[in-house]
């Protein structure tokens, strides 16, 4: 008996309706707004390149989107040491199962709460009276508060890699935790000594995992504005910043062609990150 | 050779010598402390007690790759992001080999298990005989005077198993190093070894070639294991007598025998494997005594279960188990 043809396409009917529904349509919505013109007040439907080549002439643009790739490149970079540091020290130095899933669970911790929150938490503990600075003063260490602390990009980068840590160790794990024992039993075999086996046989073997954390960082940093306000105390800009200022500004389509010309940008990031890598082995 | 294994005690006390060029087998039931033995020699496990000696070297404290021995892993452990030179060159990589030399000796060693054609693959593109040779070629590129392999064979299939078998030991042969093979099937360690060592609980029950073990098996477990014997008791020792060297005969002069009944035929080709329970005390020999008969002899004769027949066996065909 020959099945009905359109029976497979209602089969994916759901999954492709919520596709369509909140993923294209919204990026659609934004493209094609960002063709359009405005004024102080409203949008006005139109076919226009001012929003782009405004955006695109302006050194302000360019100043930001440095700026917030500089973030994404110090973020990942330390997430990455940090991240594959825990994820190697749970998967290969915790022996028992009950510890490493008491590990992991104590490195979820944070997300128990909003982000938000956790953010504003660093405030009390960073200010210039916070509890660091007292502390340090009280010891004798420094002479006056340290003002970089807070309100500075060693307060973004630092709020950064503490909200996103996780989403780095998550896949590593993920990867280490796949690796044969036995493969690092025939490196020592062979041979190998610690620093080898980890540069020989564990790294190459965690790629997938590294890839993917890598992915989450770099986009999540990438798309951010809240903690660049939150911690830089509104000094530094990214480009999430600069599209969050446009909407308040009911500038709408500038904002949407910023949010192009972004997702064009991470897109090619991750096309990278997926032509070096392959990813699929791990999912 | 000797080593004691403490804590939970997988292996107890024993001591064993191989002599150089030996192909040796350690054969025993899961859990015996076969694989723990060989896993202390390769020097992946601490040995809480005594000396592992290489030639006159104490190797205790040694890393592998110090000892001179190499390991094949069960399941091969081939790095499965190398291709199978790169996987081969491991050693002289880790040992800072250049990488035209490295390469080029990879692929020699490749040669010598006939695998030099699929060099540029990956582990995940050979099939499980393959990446058997591969690992083999990468356990022999550090020249290792012992090559400690862990059931090597298992997970290949039958026919391929036979192959691999001959291979391993035309290997062995022209290499001239020992090999000492971890296995718990008898018939891999009697078409190996020249050295069977049967363990059993942490313990060696008997290390003897294999015709030895097999005529002459020291202990009851032994008899079993190897298969073939019929353990019985006779005036309070423990006696083994050849499945093979009984028959359905009734007892002449000078030798010995019971009378039964037939409770399982077994046609394995050129043997027919007759069970026969002991009319009486079936209970007592739950296993029943085998008869192993060759095939035309049987059909002269032929037996059905149910049948009443009387065993026999000669007397010289009787051997003594210790306790």
């Amino acid at each position: 008996m020959r099945t009905k043809s359109y029976i497979p396409y209602l089969q994916v009917a759901p999954l492709a309706f919520v596709f369509g529904a909140f993923l294209v349509v919204p990026i659609l919505t934004i493209i094609v707004v960002s063709f359009w013109d405005y004024d102080f007040a409203r949008i006005i439907p139109d076919f226009v390149l001012t929003n782009y080549q405004e955006l695109l002439s302006s050194p302000v643009t360019l100043r930001t989107y440095l700026n917030t790739l500089r973030y994404a490149a110090i973020v990942w970079a330390v997430t990455l040491v940090i991240g594959f540091t825990v994820a190697y020290f749970l998967a290969f130095h915790v022996r028992s199962d009950t510890w490493q899933t008491a590990c992991f669970l104590i490195c979820t911790v944070p997300f128990l709460t909003s982000n938000i929150i956790r953010m504003i938490s660093w405030i009390p503990f960073l200010g210039r009276n916070g509890l660091l600075n007292s502390a340090l003063l009280g010891a004798g260490i420094v002479n006056e508060p340290l003002e970089f602390l807070l309100f500075s990009d060693f307060a973004v980068i630092l709020a950064f890699v503490h909200l996103y840590t996780l989403f780095m160790i998550v896949p590593i794990f993920n990867s280490m935790m796949r690796i044969d024992r036995s493969l690092i039993e025939a490196a020592y075999d062979a041979g190998a000594r610690g620093l080898q086996v980890l540069v020989n046989i564990i790294i190459p073997l965690c790629k997938p995992g590294i890839a993917i954390g890598s992915i989450f960082v770099v986009t999540l940093v990438m798309g951010d504005f809240i903690t660049v306000r939150f911690m830089s105390g509104g000094q530094s800009a990214s480009v999430g910043l600069m599209m969050s200022n446009a909407i308040s500004l009911m500038q709408y389509p500038a904002a949407a062609a910023n949010a192009v010309i972004l997702l064009a940008l991470v897109l090619l990031m991750v096309g990278a990150m997926m032509r070096i890598v392959d990813i699929r082995r791990e999912l | 050779m000797t080593k004691r294994y403490g804590q939970a005690i997988a292996v107890d006390s024993i001591s064993l010598k191989i002599p150089a060029g030996t192909y040796c087998c350690l054969l025993g039931p899961s859990g015996c402390g076969k694989s723990s033995t060989l896993r202390m020699i390769a020097g992946h496990e601490d040995v809480s007690d005594g000396d592992i000696l290489l030639g006159n070297t104490v190797v205790n404290d040694l890393p592998p790759a110090r000892r001179g021995t190499a390991m094949m892993f069960q399941n091969y452990a081939l790095f499965p992001h190398l291709d199978c030179v790169d996987n081969v060159a491991f050693s002289l990589k880790m040992k800072g080999v250049g990488k035209t030399e490295r390469r080029a000796r990879a692929l020699d060693m490749l040669r010598l298990v006939d695998m030099q054609d699929y060099a540029a693959r990956l582990p995940s593109q050979l099939s499980g005989g393959q990446q058997q040779r591969v690992a083999l070629a990468r356990a022999l590129i550090t020249g290792p005077s012992v090559l400690l392999l862990d059931e090597p064979l298992s997970a290949l299939d039958p026919f391929l198993r036979a192959k691999m078998r001959e291979e391993l030991k035309r290997l062995q042969k022209e290499l001239g190093i020992s090999f000492i093979h971890v296995t718990h099937s008898q018939e891999e360690a009697m078409a190996l070894a020249d050295l069977v060592v049967v363990m059993n609980k942490g313990r060696i029950e008997q290390a003897d070639t294999a015709r030895e073990v097999f005529n002459h098996p020291r202990t009851a477990f032994v008899a079993r294991f190897i298969g073939g014997h019929n353990i019985l008791q006779d005036n309070g020792r423990t006696i083994s007598v050849r499945a093979d060297r009984a028959s359905l005969a009734p007892p002449a002069a000078g030798e010995s025998g019971f009378a039964g009944t037939v409770r399982a035929v077994e046609y394995l080709g050129s043997v027919v494997h007759v069970g026969v329970s002991r009319a009486g005390n079936g209970a007592a020999e739950a296993d029943g005594f085998l008869v192993a008969i060759p095939e035309n002899r049987f059909f002269t004769a032929p037996v059905a279960p149910g049948d009443p027949v009387t065993v026999s066996w000669k007397l010289e065909d009787v051997h003594v188990l210790e306790e």
